[in-house]
């Protein structure tokens, strides 16, 4: 980016006062980022070592809860997430070609889907706690007969409620981008912001892509 | 050394504590030697390569690899040998022998029970023979215990989840104190017990006596025995103080404030209920923490407490 | 890093920067105001807010320390009750640890040391590291409210069940806790960005500060360990807050699994505790030997190792707990690799010492205190290592007094004496050498006082979290608590004379104690923006056999360049093609 063609106006008002040029901020930003991911892989790290180890105590129940989970609405979720990343990667795309209006098209497209991630995501929850299918002492559904169930749905919700927060933090991290990018603050020198946000947003998406064979596609 | 040891060390009361003691001093002496070589080199550099002006020169060393080497080897080689010694120094203390005799042991707040092979059941007094592997096969009722006898040098936590269990073989008859050592609330320092070492003869005479020794008591005196050898005088005084439950004075015949609200006259079936099922009606200001007695103590035993309360007024 | 041999040897001008002496104004009085403290950018503010904060926390954590020494002279109540006992040592515990050890070093002096370190204007993402700071405060005002809304009586551990059943607030502090860890997250993360890339020109790897390596592996296990933490408290609030039963056997969760959770981050975190420490140690002591440090490669590998080795020992906090003997001596054997490393800088310490010209100033006071209670501290270490005889000493008082040693031993020391090795810089002004010295004796003695017969009682079988204990351990806890009063006067007379020195202290030259690590090359207090050049690196931070000229070479720059000083112009091949 550094090569200064002369179509391109070089504005560095974005550029803090404590790097010497752009390419070191934007080089600094892209290792937080990176650095940041790292600590968010071992945060749901945590929940994968729970649901590794209580699958291992207990792979008969696994296999019976997973059951009570609807395949069909994961799997279109699952569709949904990998649009999603695919539309953040063309607006970082829009972005480098200088093309503002795309960027803040794709943002757009990108917000739907991650609320129709987030609606399907709250019929999923309705339809079981309809069932009486909540987490750990709340848990009144007999459908499932073994002692552990409740443990299993417990797991179920952190993953997936955690999961759904980190969606739900990428919808605000966008709504933000659209604004700035409508301010003209992004341009072909400069987009940062959504170059690392399109980085957490794809996390989020891979995060999903195990979430869904773990837990709905046990045979 | 020996005497540094007897000085440190609780006195060796099972077969365990040889093995154990010796690593511990091994480990003492070797740092204690390390320990006064590096200080005694602090002090010595400190002296003589004191600063003597503001324009001293001093040489340039970086490094210097056979040092390094010998200080990096020196040490793996020790703890390795440290590591070797302890290992199996646990799997003694792991691995109890066949021919263990077996006690149960139940952990509760704030109290230990041993069950016995014939269905005696003791609280805050496990009595062993001596000269005899004794396996102790433990779990909790509530929270997280931990089961230790420093004489014997062997500790394992008790769960509520779980079976864990400890071995030890007494070398001499006497009594060791038992403590809990995995913090469990407000009396966890009172959750001790004692141990009672006796010769094989005296344990099997123990043995058939312990549950008919109280047939010649009054219920009254019976009552005051059971309170302590139950350990309900951990949380629940004699003399009005208030420790983790209401006191014993004063209490019988007692209106009683319930944490619901209401109040409650205590009479034998408050206090029975609240032996058998403590969680039932709480008491104004205190926490729902007692444990159950039920299967621990017998409908005589429990008038017999009943009669004792009575008497404190 | 980027080496390649075709890489030209660039030439570039620099000149020898000397240090504005006495400067009138920097960065305490360029800008004014409480609001301008409160929502300042810079580094070195933040640092000192962090400071405040620490040494705060200290105090309260202290005077719980020494309630609870006071309630243990005699075996029955004193004043307190065994509830309020409980509640104490638990806030003592939580607080020392999370609002004060984990914070100290990287936070506070890391945070103003790091980018004078480097030559950096600023951290990497100054925004964030105030967004860290208030972080901490917004966990801190958490944990104030769960103290004051029931208290929490768990031990700083929070085992479950006991933490899911008992009653107070326990959700409100592990939310607290849950909060700090972000801020301690964000602070490593903004340290490892800021290492990489905002280095001056010619600070290549084998010329950072050992001070640095250590913050750099500090960093290294904050990013890595701390969310493990935060799930695992997440977990356990959602246990407190909806009975989620991952953990509470009650509910079909296992117990032990919570200590695993735990310990995986918590053994580690005692690293995040002690490792800054190791770098402020070998700054101090090659500084006030005056001689290059021995073993640079050494000290600054095995920081790393033992950041590495330490996320794989947490099993040996839980030997007794029912852990298979396979996992046990795996743990055991990889416990006692830990204590090679840390073996290996004791010795490189001492052997920097070796024909150097050694001035016993505080901050080397300290550092020798360190060496001499951290060595005692590793020792004892060894002896839990070893599984036998951890069976026998697990939870009592032998446990307590091990890593007293080390963290207060070690990690405290450390910390005196780095907070008294950069306070002329942080404020221009001098402490009092006499009263400096005065108060580390006193520490000294009154810590040993209070630790030592923990050992033996430890030994004789005292479990740990007791409120009362049997008659014969009477005398030792006597003793034991007689010295933390002693300290607690040594404390006092450190925040006496500390204080003394910013209102009435004597003014601090740039560089007192002819140090050649690049932030005493700069005027004390610095500049706002720490530099008013570039500074440029061609030797080590320990070459105390090159002149002094040789460390003041920088770039004017026309960003904030002033370019008014002599005339010392030369060329200095840039060998690595550094971009920061």
């Amino acid at each position: 980016m550094s090569g200064t063609s002369a179509t391109i106006e070089k504005r560095l008002d974005h550029l803090q006062h404590h790097f010497i040029d752009s390419d070191q901020q934007f080089e600094s930003a892209k290792l937080g980022m990176w650095i940041f991911l790292a600590t968010e892989i071992l945060f749901f790290g945590g929940l994968f070592a729970a649901y590794i180890v209580y699958r291992s105590w207990y792979p008969e129940l696994y296999i019976q809860a997973s059951t009570e989970l609807n395949t069909f609405w994961g799997a279109i979720n699952t569709g949904v997430l990998i649009g999603s990343s695919l539309t953040v990667a063309m607006a970082i795309r829009s972005a480098q070609l200088n093309q503002i209006k795309g960027l803040i098209y794709n943002l757009y497209i990108t917000i739907a889907l991650a609320f129709v991630f987030m609606v399907i995501k709250y019929f999923e929850y309705t339809h079981k706690f309809h069932l009486g299918i909540y987490p750990g002492e709340y848990y009144t559904f007999e459908g499932i007969a073994h002692e552990k169930a409740n443990i299993f749905f417990s797991i179920y919700y952190m993953m997936t409620g955690v999961h759904g927060l980190h969606v739900l933090i990428g919808i605000g991290l966008m709504i933000w981008l659209v604004f700035k990018a409508k301010k003209g603050a992004f341009h072909s020198g400069y987009y940062t912001p959504v170059e690392i946000t399109g980085l957490y947003w794809h996390l989020v998406d891979i995060i999903w892509i195990f979430l869904f064979p773990l837990l709905y596609l046990i045979d | 050394m020996n005497s540094l040891s007897d000085f440190m060390l609780p006195p060796a009361k099972s077969t365990l504590a040889g093995q154990t003691d010796a690593l511990f001093n091994f480990i003492n002496v070797t740092s204690l030697i390390f320990l006064i070589g590096i200080t005694f080199a602090i002090i010595y550099f400190s002296w003589k390569y004191r600063r003597r002006s503001e324009n001293d020169v001093t040489p340039v060393i970086t490094h210097n690899n056979k040092l390094e080497i010998t200080w990096s080897v020196i040490p793996l080689i020790l703890v390795i040998i440290v590591f070797g010694w302890g290992f199996t120094g646990y799997m003694n203390k792991a691995t109890p022998p066949n021919d263990s005799y077996e006690i149960r042991v139940v952990g509760k707040s704030w109290l230990w029970e041993f069950h016995y092979p014939n269905g005696y059941v003791s609280v805050g007094e496990l009595h062993v023979p001596e000269d005899r592997p004794v396996k102790l096969v433990m779990s909790s009722t509530d929270v997280i215990h931990s089961f230790y006898i420093p004489d014997f040098r062997v500790k394992k936590d008790v769960l509520p989840n779980r079976y864990t269990s400890l071995w030890f073989e007494a070398t001499d008859p006497g009594e060791s104190v038992v403590f809990c050592t995995e913090y469990c609330g407000n009396a966890h320092s009172n959750m001790m017990a004692t141990t009672i070492v006796h010769t094989q003869e005296d344990f099997q005479s123990w043995l058939e006596t312990a549950g008919s020794a109280d047939e010649n008591l009054t219920p009254v005196e019976l009552g005051e025995q059971l309170t302590t050898r139950n350990a309900c005088t951990t949380c629940h005084s004699v003399d009005g103080s208030v420790l983790q439950g209401p006191s014993f004075q004063g209490l019988f015949g007692s209106e009683a404030p319930l944490e619901s609200g209401e109040t409650v006259s205590v009479d034998e079936n408050y206090i029975r209920e609240s032996i058998l099922e403590p969680q039932a009606k709480i008491h104004e200001g205190f926490q729902p923490v007692m444990p159950s007695y039920a299967g621990t103590l017998d409908d005589n035993q429990i008038n017999a407490i009943i009669e004792y309360i009575k008497t404190l007024d | 890093m980027a080496t390649t041999e075709e890489t030209p040897t660039r030439k570039i001008q620099v000149k020898r920067f000397k240090p504005e002496e006495y400067p009138e104004k920097h960065y305490l009085n360029q800008e004014k105001g409480l609001w301008a403290w409160l929502t300042t950018v810079d580094h070195k503010k933040i640092g000192l807010m962090y400071l405040m904060s620490v040494a705060f926390f200290f105090l309260v954590g202290g005077v719980l320390a020494l309630l609870l020494r006071t309630e243990l002279l005699t075996p029955a109540r004193n004043f307190m009750t065994a509830d309020v006992y409980n509640q104490v040592f638990t806030l003592h515990g939580a607080i020392m640890i999370f609002f004060f050890l984990i914070p100290s070093v990287p936070a506070a002096l890391g945070n103003f040391v790091l980018p004078l370190q480097l030559g950096a204007k600023d951290v990497a993402f100054p925004r964030l590291n105030l967004a860290s700071f208030y972080i901490y405060v917004i966990g801190a005002l958490f944990t104030i409210t769960a103290i004051f809304t029931g208290g929490i009586d768990t031990g700083w551990t929070f085992y479950t069940p006991y933490s899911s059943t008992t009653g107070g607030s326990v959700a409100m502090m592990t939310l607290g806790v849950f909060i700090l860890g972000f801020s301690s997250i964000l602070t490593g993360l903004n340290f490892i960005v800021t290492i990489h890339k905002l280095r001056s020109p010619g600070i290549t790897w084998n010329k950072l500060p050992l001070n640095l390596w250590g913050l750099y592996a500090t960093s290294l296990i904050q990013i890595l360990a701390t969310p493990v933490l935060a799930i695992t408290l997440l977990l356990l609030t959602m246990e407190r807050v909806l009975s989620i039963g991952i953990f509470d056997p009650a509910l079909g969760g296992d117990p032990v699994l919570y200590q695993h959770f735990f310990w995986f981050y918590s053994h580690p975190a005692v690293y995040i505790m002690i490792v800054p420490g190791f770098g402020i140690v070998s700054e101090i002591i090659s500084t006030f030997s005056k001689k290059v440090i021995f073993g640079y490669w050494a000290i600054a590998l095995s920081s790393l190792a033992i950041a590495f080795i330490g996320f794989l020992v947490w099993g040996h906090h839980m030997f007794t707990a029912g852990q298979s003997s396979l996992a046990n001596m795996v743990f055991s054997f990889l416990t006692f690799l830990v204590g090679i490393p840390t073996g290996i800088k004791i010795f490189n310490w001492l052997a920097t010492m070796y024909k150097g010209s050694i001035d016993l100033k505080t901050p080397m006071v300290y550092i020798l205190v360190f060496l001499f209670l951290f060595t005692i501290g590793g020792f004892t270490g060894i002896m839990l290592g070893a599984l036998s005889v951890d069976v026998h000493l697990h939870d009592t008082y032998y446990v307590v007094a091990h890593f007293h040693y080390v963290m207060m031993g070690g990690m405290v020391m450390a910390f005196l004496g780095g907070l008294h090795y950069w306070w002329p810089k942080m404020f221009g002004k001098m402490y009092s050498e006499f009263w400096g010295k005065i108060a580390a004796g006193i520490i000294f003695v009154g810590f040993n006082m209070t630790f030592l017969p923990q050992f033996i009682m430890g030994s004789q079988g005292m479990p740990r979290r007791y409120y009362n204990y049997i008659d014969q351990f009477q005398a030792f806890h006597q003793f034991s608590t007689i010295g933390a009063y002693i300290m607690g006067v040594g404390f006092v007379i450190i925040a006496a004379y500390l204080l003394h020195s910013l209102l009435r202290g004597e003014k601090a030259s740039s560089n007192p104690w002819g140090s050649r690590a690049l932030e005493w090359q700069t005027s004390s207090p610095p500049d706002l923006h720490n530099f008013k050049h570039t500074p440029v690196i061609i030797n080590g931070p320990y070459d105390y056999h090159k002149p002094m000229s040789e460390f003041q070479l920088g770039i004017a720059t026309p960003h904030n360049g002033h370019g008014h000083h002599e005339e010392e112009g030369m060329d200095v091949a840039e060998t690595e093609k550094e971009k920061a």
